[in-house]
Parts: C-alpha cells; structure tokens; sequence
C-alpha cells in the first residue's frame, strides 16, 4: 500500500466524524447547548462587569423580583445570574482540562500496552487496573486535600482519577489495528515505531476517542461540581457546585438558590453525553463503549 | 465435581491476579502519604498551640515520621501486615476502628442504593427495549438520559425540598431519631424513613445507567438467531422478552454490577454528607477538614481493599452461574 492510500484512510476517519455530527440531531443538539455555554462564559466579563462574588443587592431576592436581578440574589446580595455566568467558566475549565489530561495518561499508556504487548503491555495493565480499583472519587478527595483546592490541582486529580477508560479503549483500538494492512505497509516500509503509532494509528482511533472524551467531560463536570458542593473548590472563583453548596443552608426559604445552578450543571452535562451518544450511534452502532 | 475443580481452579487464578493490584494500590497509598505536605504533628502542635521542640520530635518517632525513604516503606508495609493503619491524630483512635465502625452504615446505604437501582433500571431497561423506536421508549430514553446528566446531590437537595420541608414527610438528616429509646418495629421503621433519601439520592444516577445498559444489551441479545427461534415457535412477545431476552441480556449488567461498587464508594461521600449520614463519606469529609491525613488515607486504603474483595467474589459468582468461564 503507497502512502497516499494511507491518507486517503486517515482523511476518511476525520471526515467520518464531521459526517456524523451532521447526521446525528442528538449531536447536533449538544453542541449548539455547549455553543451557548461557551458564549455565556466568554462573555460573563462583558454581561456582568465587576467581581461576581461582590455584593451587589440586598440579599435574598426572588428571581423575577427585580429585573435588573433576573434570577435573584443568594444570602450575601451576590448576582445568581454573575454567578452562573462566571461559573461556567469555572466548569467547563476545569472538566475540560481535567479530561486533557486523562486523554494524555491514557493515549499514552493504551497505545504503548495494545502496541507493544507482551511484558510491557502486562505491566501497564496492572497499574490501570490499580487506578480503576481505587475508589476514583475517593481519590481525587484525597489529592485535593493533599494539595490545594486549586484549578491546576482539581484538574490534575479528576485527570489522574479517570484515565482507565481511555487506556483501555485505546489498547483494545491498538490491539486491532496493529495487525492491519496499512501498518504491515508502513512497517515494511521501515516506518519507526512512534512514526507508525502517532501517524497511522492513532489517527484511526480518533472517532471512538473522542466519543469517550466527551463522555468523560460530562463526568468531568460532575465530580467538580460533587467537590465544589464538598467545599473543595477555589474560594475565590465561583462555580455551579460551589452555588449549590452555599445555597444549601437556604434551601428551606430560598430554594431557587440550589435549583439555578443545578440545572445549568444539567443542560451542559446533558449537552456533552448527547455529542457522545449522538456520534456513537452515527459513526458505528455496535460500537463497543467502555461506560464506567 | 468437575465443576468444583474448574471453580477452586478459577478461585485461585482470580486471587493470584489479585497479588499486584493489591500491592499496587499499597504502593499508591504510600506515594500519597509521602506527598503530603507538613505532617499530622505540625497540625497537632497548632491546634494545641504549640509545642516544644522535644514534644514534636518524641510525637514524630511515635507517628514513625522520623524515618529515611524505604524504612517508612518497610516500616508501613509491617504496620499493614499487622491491620495497623496508625492512629487517627485527630481523634486519637486506631484508623482501622474508625473506619470499621463507621463501614456497615455505607454498606447498607450502597447495598439498598445499589439494589434498587438494579431493580428499577433493569425494569426501564427493558420496557424501553421492547418498545424500541416507538413513544414509550423514546420518553423513558429522554428521561433516563436526564437522570444520567443530573448530580444526584441536586436531585437529593431537591427531594429535601418537597419531602422534607413542604410536605414533612421524611427526615433529612442523620441515620435515626435522636434522643428516642425506640425498640423493634418501631426502630426499624425510624431507620427506613430516615434511610429513604440517602439511598434514592444514591441510587439516581444508577438506575439510569442500568436502563441505559439493560435497553442496550436487550436490543444485542434481539437480534440473534434463537431470539428468532422462540418467536418462530409462536411464543407470546413478552414471554420471549422476559425469558428468552431478559435474562441473556443481564449477564453483562450484572457484571458492571461489581465494578459500579468502587463509584458507590465515592458517590456515598457526597450522599452522607448532605444527609449527614453517619458512615464512610462523612468520616472522609472529617478527615479532610481536620487534615487528618492518616485517616484519609486509611479510608482510601480500606476502600480500595474491600473493592478487590468484591471484584474477586463478583468473578467467583459469575464463574459459578455461567460453566463457560474456564480458567485457562
């Protein structure tokens, strides 16, 4: 096989995956929410000038009291609606670096243990199976607590905790393909080994990564919203989980306090596992996923 | 008794591929230990405000943290060796009797949640497989897909809302009535109402992931041909959806059933705390608040520990129900 028809496979996959975000309402859907959110926490400084956690109101006002208070203000006269504006970016930071980095571990890990096989393979397998045995949300508790409730470190903690699900993919995409005919090609070519695992596999494993990354990026948001409700998050930046937690000891007066940042917890949650599910079942319908 | 043979052969294969998970979660255990910064006496110098010189010192070689590298490696590794997790500085109790007081609370809370999730998933599961493509699946599939993306604490705060303080039917906080010298059915009755919440807020997430998995695997087990068999024998739709579909398509459910016991672990820390559920989870969230590292850690430990020990005994199981495990 010449190396114009590998190319010709590897454009294929990465139209593959526009094609069926087209195809898939569900796809399409989640992303136009994400789209949304994305514009809401880019333009949070613009909507909402000044510090978000300032106060700025007499406290506890009801959504629709107040129009230039839409959705209230929480126990300290803070804007619910600042709030959930500049808490976007706090989520969505966060879950997405978090899930960069379990894709990095990951990537790496699978495509050296379903590449190389064998002895180096086993090793690696065992220390996945470690990280999944370890009670991940336990973990990332502990690795929050032993450094600082900062973003580097939420990030870190939830990319250390969940790299297992994409190890695993990748191993088992590298076990198949690395018995395919364009990598025999490639390898008698004389091709390296990092050139063939970067430039030929990887590529074809590309649909089903980011299926599962974007299904991690829903987990990703909802273990930093568990911590932030545990009072494990950056003090000084808010965010949805942390809304929550704070609103908690309204909740028999004001509970509007914990349902608003719920439900945009919700919407962009449910916004990353339709692009999941909408790509999965486009691209490929018996397409083994990995749920954890 | 060749099927006893193949069982204590599989037995012994799932316990020796046990040997380096364990060892590893031990090794990762002590990795954390060492990256933490300061150490449990600094904070208790602190909190009893301060102390000399000589009293931190004769504290450190009680705590054992006066030590090089691999003698604290050897010396934790001894201390396991004899169940010795080390105190708890912060309540100034052996780790390993915490944590074994406060364990049976969490199971009852992740075995009711987990039961029930089961139960329930299992039932959307199959009713939206059987009605596939048309409304009632098309509904229930919106629905579960919205349970799945919502954090059960919200739907746990939520409930609070409308059982708790609208309606005041259940109780929201805590395991039982305090101060009530209750006996019987009574008792029962008082830890049931009191359990309600916590295990609903639990199971959510579960029984949409269970529903998600159930419709799934049922339409993978629809298509194959004995399906076609049974139909072509003129059996009844839901006869062959119940005894023929159903039941090849929860082996899979149920073997994601031992691994989904790690996430309970997690997600019971989040449950107890907003319930104040007297178990693991809150004793995790202690620890963290009182930087009580040797605790945190002992929870970690233990955890992963009792996961192994359900991970090995959910591969036992399914060798036992299905002959065509072989342990090669």
């Amino acid at each position: 096989m010449s190396t114009t028809a590998i190319e010709s496979i590897r454009s294929g996959h990465s139209e593959g995956l526009w094609a069926a975000l087209r195809r898939s309402p569900a796809a399409l859907t989640g992303s136009a929410i994400l789209v949304l959110t994305l514009a809401m926490a880019a333009s949070a400084g613009y909507f909402f000038p000044g510090d978000p956690s300032e106060m700025v109101a007499e406290p506890m006002l009801w959504p629709g009291s107040d129009p230039a208070y839409p959705l209230g203000t929480d126990s300290l006269g803070r804007n619910v609606a600042a709030g959930i504006a500049y808490g976007a970016r706090a989520s969505l930071l966060i879950a997405l670096y978090g899930t960069l980095i379990s894709v990095v571990i990951g990537v790496l890990v699978g495509a050296l243990a379903g590449y190389h096989g064998a002895r180096l393979g086993d090793v690696l397998m065992r220390i996945t199976e470690v990280f999944q045995t370890v009670p991940s949300f336990l973990l990332v508790i502990v690795i929050v607590a032993i450094g600082n409730p900062t973003v580097h470190v939420i990030a870190l903690a939830i990319g250390v905790s969940s790299w297992p699900t994409i190890a695993r993919l990748i191993r088992a995409e590298f076990r198949t393909l690395r018995e395919a005919d364009f990598v025999t090609a490639a390898r008698s070519q004389g091709f390296s080994h990092r050139a063939i695992i970067v430039h030929e596999i990887l590529p074809n494993a590309l649909a089903p990564l980011v299926v599962t990354a974007s299904i991690l990026v829903a987990s990703a948001i909802l273990i930093e919203a568990g911590l932030a409700f545990l009072g494990m998050s950056d003090p000084n930046t808010p965010s949805w989980g942390g809304m929550i937690g704070s609103g908690r000891e309204q909740i028999a007066s004001a509970w509007f306090l914990t349902a608003l940042p719920g439900l945009a917890i919700i919407s962009v949650v449910l916004a990353f596992n339709m692009l999941g599910d909408g790509l999965n079942d486009a691209l490929n319908p018996r397409l083994r996923r990995y749920i954890p | 008794m060749a099927d006893r043979l193949r069982i204590l052969r599989m037995a012994r294969r799932t316990l020796w591929q046990a040997v380096p998970t364990v060892f590893g979660i031990l090794l990762l255990n002590f990795l954390l230990l060492r990256l933490i910064p300061g150490d449990a006496v600094d904070v208790l110098a602190s909190e009893s405000g301060g102390a000399t010189e000589a009293t931190l010192a004769q504290w450190r070689s009680h705590f054992g943290l006066d030590l090089n590298l691999w003698q604290q490696l050897l010396a934790y590794l001894n201390h396991l060796a004899h169940l010795d997790l080390g105190l708890s500085p912060r309540f100034n109790v052996p780790v390993i009797q915490l944590v074994l007081e406060r364990l049976p609370n969490t199971l009852v809370l992740m075995v009711s949640a987990l039961a029930l999730a089961l139960v329930v998933g299992i039932a959307a599961g199959a009713v939206m497989a059987s009605k596939a493509g048309r409304w009632p699946d098309r509904v229930l599939s919106l629905a579960v897909l919205l349970l799945y993306s919502t954090p059960g604490f919200w739907i746990g705060l939520m409930a609070v809302v409308l059982f708790s303080v609208t309606l005041g039917w259940l109780p929201s906080d805590g395991s039982e009535t305090l101060g009530m010298d209750l006996h019987g059915v009574d008792w029962l009755l008082d830890r049931v109402r009191h359990a309600v919440l916590p295990v609903l807020t639990l199971a959510t997430f579960y029984v949409a992931l269970y529903a998600r998995l159930t419709r799934a695997s049922m339409l993978e087990v629809q298509r194959q041909d004995f399906v076609r068999t049974a139909r072509a024998k003129g059996l009844s739709p839901a006869r062959v959806a119940i005894r023929h579909v159903l039941r090849n398509a929860l082996l899979p459910v149920t073997t994601l059933a031992g691994l989904h016991f790690a996430a309970l672990l997690g997600g019971a820390a989040v449950t107890e705390t907003l319930f104040g559920w007297p178990g693991l989870g809150r004793l995790t969230l202690d620890a963290v608040l009182s930087r009580d590292y040797n605790l945190l850690l002992g929870i970690l430990l233990l955890s992963s520990m009792l996961v192994v020990v359900i991970n090995v005994s959910m591969d036992l199981l399914q060798a036992w129900l299905d002959p065509r495990i072989q342990a090669d």
